[in-house]
């Protein structure tokens, strides 16, 4: 493999012999909106897993592909602007470059905005780690005028630097030729990087003296020692750990005499990339007007902006309620009523609880997943849309002001939004916060955002008891659970995380055309996910449901669930709900809507309009209305819950959230059944 | 803070001027931040919006970066 850069060596003999058995890792790295996921998911397609990174809630991407006739592995790293630890994300990329060796990292850039993307690659430099740059986006650099030098820019950055366009698959041949170069050794890169200010080098190289005989094996001394100066917080606190104390207090006294030193690194590093982009780019065509700026004198300004986001908003709830509605009937009339009609027929012989277990329990806990689904996966494709386009940065921006009422910022709107489709995507979603106080309140409010699942339970009692007005009685139950949201979101900020502010910084992307590969993998990975987490836990809690609803007698009116009701009657008494409308709150906890299912089952019919008719008959509108709050308002779900654990780590905000939860419903139960009856309802 | 003749707050930056960044009193962490997404003494900026309240949006080392109201207001300019 020749690779005729003019800074690297080429080398005709392959000196390297890799193990056969030896896998070669190749590691992804890149800043956020560079096309880094996209390039990942050219290369690896299908053959790639989600999974954490060990002990963090940070996403982990793994993948294979066939190089050159050997299967190689390749590692997303974190998007990150830069390598100094502000989170975890950057910890965890540079941790993986210094400790795993990958053969060959590949810094994903951007032709259209290489100014700062160079950033990265300056401090990845720094890690005296085998690299390439992938120059990506060059057809977005083409519409905005602007022209990349590739030869000067290796010869500036001794790196090999291949132009791809990662979403129309442009170039990708040749980078992964120059990739199996530097797997084989044929390819040596020798990284340039920017040198500290002359102000600074003497503090540097005093530090450096200092720490050389501590630094762990495997970290570059120079590195380490530019880290201390930047005032990095992981490694500074690893290396207090390893000096012996006098040493310590030298580096200590260094350091407090020079806290600027951190700007001038930084700043040397801009200098030094302006320089690299002064011989590298041209712009033929100034000052023209982008697509970006002319969107986003709508999409950002402060009134329009929220008129466009509400908009967008409206039409995926009229997609998904118009699309996903009749599939979901289908499924649930059709699908799963003929699976339970065929098991039934294949378990005729069996015992009655058997047949029992399988077709309410286990089929019916399969159901409720399955009918969900497609609501879920158009929620899902729309999010995703709005997420490749660009656009949901714009809204976290326009919604930033409003969200300060709760001490949050515009980046918490994100996972809420999508608490509308399922509460579970959105407590993983929090991910995307910087903070963790602020992401904590945001997974603690999170369940007051009414997922579809709870909206299908409105959309199906409402109507039973308020007809035409049921329109107005769901949109007055959305309206009145955000504005809990908010109270709440104020409340907690005040009180427990006493206003604690984490700093609104956020890039604002270019535009650009969705890509069909990226959505459809996010929606996939985002579904499986949801199986994964909410299916097997909401499968479990029907399975237990059923039991409850089957022991001792075999008889629902005689069940230890029916027991159950009744002592939660007294409760819901308060609020107009006897024990049948208590036990299906009790079932509610499995997944929102086996409440219609409960019901159905209570009242001896399956059939649903036979269900409404019974409803209607049984019930006063006052308790529907408030049985329609609590169902909204009642603790989360399974799934839910099972997200909640994963990402805060422990059951204590869990419980927490139950108890905030159950505590909202009855005070809201009771307060709207009271006022509803003095009205006359 | 003090501010001299020449300087003011990012925040009270109008939309469509140009400025250059002097200094910083934020804390470490957001120093950090705002250094990796190209902030740095000496940077120029435009302002793209700012409507007087809420966040603000400006261009920086060719790229867009919303503000926080409170974070720009600890960024220290001057005029370009």
């Amino acid at each position: 493999m020749l690779y005729l850069g003019e800074n690297h060596i080429v080398e005709e003999n392959q000196p390297a012999v890799i193990a056969s058995d030896m896998i070669p890792l190749i590691a992804l790295a890149g800043q956020p909106n560079m096309g880094k996921s996209t390039l990942f998911n050219l290369l690896t397609g299908l053959n790639q897993h989600v999974g954490n990174w060990p002990g963090k809630t940070v996403e982990r991407r793994d993948g294979h592909f066939t190089l050159n006739g050997r299967t190689v592995r390749l590692v997303d790293l974190p998007g990150t602007y830069s390598l100094t630890a502000n989170s975890p994300e950057e910890v965890i990329a540079r941790e993986f470059i210094l400790s795993e060796r990958p053969a060959v990292t590949i810094a994903v850039v951007s032709a259209a905005n290489l100014e700062r993307s160079l950033y990265l690659v300056a401090e990845m430099a720094a890690l005296d780690a085998p690299m390439i740059v992938a120059l990506n986006m060059l057809d977005v650099a083409d519409q905005e005028g602007i022209v990349v030098d590739v030869a000067a820019l290796e010869a500036e950055l001794g790196l090999p630097v291949l132009p791809i366009i990662a979403s129309k698959a442009v170039g990708v041949r040749k980078l992964l030729d120059v990739v199996d170069g530097v797997i084989d050794g044929t390819i040596l890169t020798h990284p340039q990087s920017p040198r500290i200010r002359d102000d600074h080098v003497d503090v540097l190289s005093a530090i450096e003296e200092l720490v050389a005989a501590y630094v762990p094996a495997g970290y570059p001394v120079d590195w380490v020692s530019l880290k201390i100066l930047e005032g990095d917080s992981d490694i500074t606190g690893r290396m207090q750990a390893a000096l012996p104390a006098d040493t310590w207090k030298a580096v200590h006294n260094i350091l407090a005499r020079h806290d600027d030193a951190f700007l001038a690194v930084a700043s040397a590093r801009y200098e030094w990339i302006g320089r690299i982009i002064q011989r590298v780019i041209s712009h033929p065509k100034v000052g023209q007007i982008g697509w970006t700026e002319r969107i986003d004198r709508w999409a950002t300004h402060p009134i329009w902006g929220l008129v466009l986001l509400a908009s967008i908003l409206g039409f995926v709830f009229w997609v998904v309620f118009s699309i996903s509605a009749p599939v979901q009937q289908w499924l649930d009339g059709v699908a799963i009523a003929a699976l339970a009609d065929w098991t039934a027929g294949a378990l005729s012989s069996a015992p009655v609880w058997l047949r029992g277990a399988v077709i309410d329990g286990f089929i019916g806990g399969v159901g409720s997943v399955i009918t969900f689904l497609p609501v879920l996966v158009i929620f899902f494709a729309a999010f995703a849309i709005l997420e490749d386009v660009g656009y949901m940065a714009r809204a976290a921006y326009v919604m930033d002001n409003f969200m300060h009422v709760m001490g949050l910022h515009g980046k918490s709107f994100l996972p809420l939004f999508l608490g509308f489709g399922c509460n579970v995507p959105a407590i993983m979603g929090t991910r995307v916060i910087d903070s963790w106080p602020a992401r904590l309140l945001t997974i603690l409010i999170a369940p007051l955002v009414p997922c579809t699942a709870r909206m299908a339970v409105v959309a199906f009692i409402a109507p039973a008891f308020f007809g035409r007005k049921a329109f107005w009685v769901t949109w007055g139950i959305v309206l009145m659970s955000l504005f809990i949201l908010v109270l709440l979101g104020a409340l907690l900020n005040r009180t427990v995380f006493k206003g604690q502010r984490s700093s609104f910084i956020m890039e604002i992307p270019l535009y650009h055309v969705p890509n069909a590969r990226t959505i459809g993998l996010l929606v996939w990975q985002r579904t499986i996910s949801f199986i994964k987490k909410a299916g097997t836990s909401i499968l479990a809690i029907s399975m237990v449901v059923w039991v409850l609803s089957y022991l001792p007698g075999g008889d629902l009116n005689s069940s230890y669930l029916s027991r159950l009701g009744h002592v939660f009657e007294p409760i819901g008494s308060w609020m107009g709900l006897d024990w049948r409308l208590s036990i299906a709150l009790l079932t509610s906890f499995a997944a929102k809507e086996n409440i219609i299912a409960t019901l159905g089952v209570l009242f001896g019919g399956t059939a649903e309009s036979g269900l409404s008719v019974a409803l209607a008959s049984a019930y006063s509108p006052a308790s529907a209305l408030a049985f329609l709050v609590v169902a909204v308002l009642f603790i989360p779900c399974a799934g839910t819950v099972a997200a909640m654990r994963q990402e805060t780590g422990s059951w204590r905000w869990v419980l927490i959230s139950i108890g905030l939860m159950l505590l909202i419903s009855i005070i809201f139960g009771v307060m709207v059944f009271h006022i509803a009856r003095s009205i006359g309802l | 803070m003090q501010l001299n003749n020449n300087e003011m707050i990012l925040s009270e930056v109008k939309a469509g001027d140009d400025v250059v960044i002097r200094s910083f009193c934020g804390g470490v962490r957001m120093n950090h931040r705002l250094a990796s997404l190209g902030f740095t003494p000496g940077a120029r900026l435009r302002m793209v919006q700012n409507f007087m309240h809420g966040p603000l949006i400006v261009f920086v080392r060719g790229t867009r970066v919303a503000l926080g109201r409170g974070e720009a207001a600890r960024i220290i300019v001057n005029r370009g």
